[in-house]
């Protein structure tokens, strides 16, 4: 864990100083120059940011869903631990995707909020993390509120494919991706980035995963700290 | 006992005794024209176009769903009958029979309903029923699916109501959307094929949601 915790600081650090620092230049020459991608220009450095935490908000739900069917399967309380903390983490990052993205909307689009497919998909996906701790909090039982939640978020999760691959190509969006794009796949998906700005984002989504698995641990430790202390107080 | 037989039984039992009370469906009845007469003093006035009729429609369909569904659990929670029926019927039993009477009982509200909307809106001619017919019971179907499980979840804890249509609304998104724009098509008239790709994507989400619950229920129902 120490190389997950030091790499994670060390890998943020440096997309964070990259991804600031390095001029956006119209003619690229040299490592430390970005090449101007057309209609997002200085805002394309948002991608550094905007895309791996949303790629982590994903991750953490799956982990949330995959520890949760663990634990109805072998009612062991450690999963739940495990599964509550990624959903934890999941909603912090998919809160930080949506205000990303809301500002990198407002300044792309003109608009902070534009019901876009994936705008849609994420507020539901908000929803789903609410909905999923209202519900824990509403069970005192501590195996039915961790069985109940678990199948929950598994149920929530049959939707997300629908939600990925059906609606953005149903309905017209603003994204990269959506039906009737002109431009292609936009420039995560067709790679249209140069590869020194391709490096930066890999090791931010990289740095970003790294940075979700040690704050998982660090909130597993202390779950099972707590429900330890919990155990002892009330036998 | 087959596990047809045990599904009919289980459907029938629930039938018999929302027979005896018509507790249920008197409600949701009187439900309905509640909602449907608060879009009428809204829209009194205006003159509503059929694409925001189409809206109105789902929108009590979904109301409708939200405040009737949770009955087929949360009954059993409050007449103290879950031990009872865990003892007689294995989970997909129970799990189909619920599903079932959830179905029956939500294709008959949105009969009812779109017959509402026929004869107290205008601008609500259906011009292509084949489309109008198969997206209503698509998308029904799929409310049912997923607010079965749910309403299985909710009849656990305290807070029934309220938490019902909190964790019903993420889920039901998908019918909901869908359902609107096929809906649409069949008010303007489109061709079947034109709405083949909405009624794809209900019953892909009606399979997965049925598939995916009737796994899932076995955790919910044994404690």
């Amino acid at each position: 864990m120490k190389v997950v915790k030091y790499s994670s600081i060390v890998l943020v650090t440096f997309v964070i100083i990259a991804g600031i620092a390095i001029p956006t230049v119209r003619e690229p020459q040299g490592l430390f120059e970005f090449p101007m991608i057309p209609g997002l220009g200085q805002k394309s450095r948002n991608i550094f940011f905007h895309v791996p935490v949303a790629w982590t908000t994903v991750v953490a739900f799956l982990v949330s869903m995959f520890y949760g069917y663990r634990y109805v399967r072998t009612k062991n309380m450690d999963y739940d631990i495990k599964s509550v903390s990624s959903a934890g983490l999941g909603f912090l990052f998919c809160f930080l995707a949506t205000v990303t993205g809301a500002v990198w909307a407002k300044f792309n689009w003109g608009d902070y909020w534009n019901w876009d497919p994936r705008e849609t998909s994420i507020f539901i996906l908000l929803l789903i993390y609410g909905a999923y701790f209202a519900l824990r909090s509403a069970l005192e039982n501590e195996e039915a509120r961790a069985r109940l939640s678990a199948v929950y978020s598994m149920v929530a999760g049959l939707t997300v494919p629908f939600f990925i691959f059906v609606m953005p190509r149903m309905m017209a969006g603003l994204h990269p991706g959506a039906a009737g794009d002109v431009e292609g796949k936009g420039p995560v998906l067709e790679l249209k980035m140069s590869s020194n700005m391709l490096f930066v984002f890999l090791v931010a989504l990289l740095g970003f995963n790294l940075l979700y698995v040690w704050m998982l641990d660090l909130r597993v430790r202390a779950g099972k700290i707590e429900y330890q202390r919990i155990k002892q107080q009330t036998s | 006992m087959s596990s047809w037989a045990g599904t009919f039984a289980v459907v029938s039992k629930d039938v018999r005794s929302e027979w005896r009370t018509r507790y249920a469906v008197n409600s949701l009845l009187m439900f309905v024209v509640t909602a449907v007469s608060i879009i009428l003093f809204a829209l009194r006035s205006a003159d509503p176009a059929s694409d925001l009729l189409a809206g109105m429609l789902w929108v009590v369909i979904f109301f409708t769903a939200m405040s009737g569904m949770s009955r087929v659990f949360v009954s059993e929670e409050e007449r103290g009958t879950t031990l009872t029926l865990q003892l007689v019927a294995t989970p997909t039993v129970v799990y189909f029979g619920k599903l079932l009477f959830n179905s029956v009982l939500i294709l008959f509200l949105s009969l009812i309903i779109s017959l509402m909307f026929q004869l107290l809106f205008q601008e609500f001619s259906i011009k292509s029923y084949a489309v109008y017919v198969i997206s209503l019971m698509l998308g029904s179907l799929g409310f049912s699916a997923a607010s079965t499980i749910i309403a299985a979840i909710i009849a656990k804890t305290r807070s029934r109501g309220t938490l019902y249509a909190v964790l019903l609304f993420p889920l039901l998104i998908i019918p909901l959307m869908v359902g609107m724009s096929s809906t649409i098509k069949a008010l303007e008239g489109s061709p079947f094929g034109e709405a083949l790709p909405d009624f794809q994507v209900l019953a892909a989400y009606l399979m997965v949601m049925v598939a995916g619950s009737s796994l899932l229920f076995d955790y919910v129902w044994k404690e």
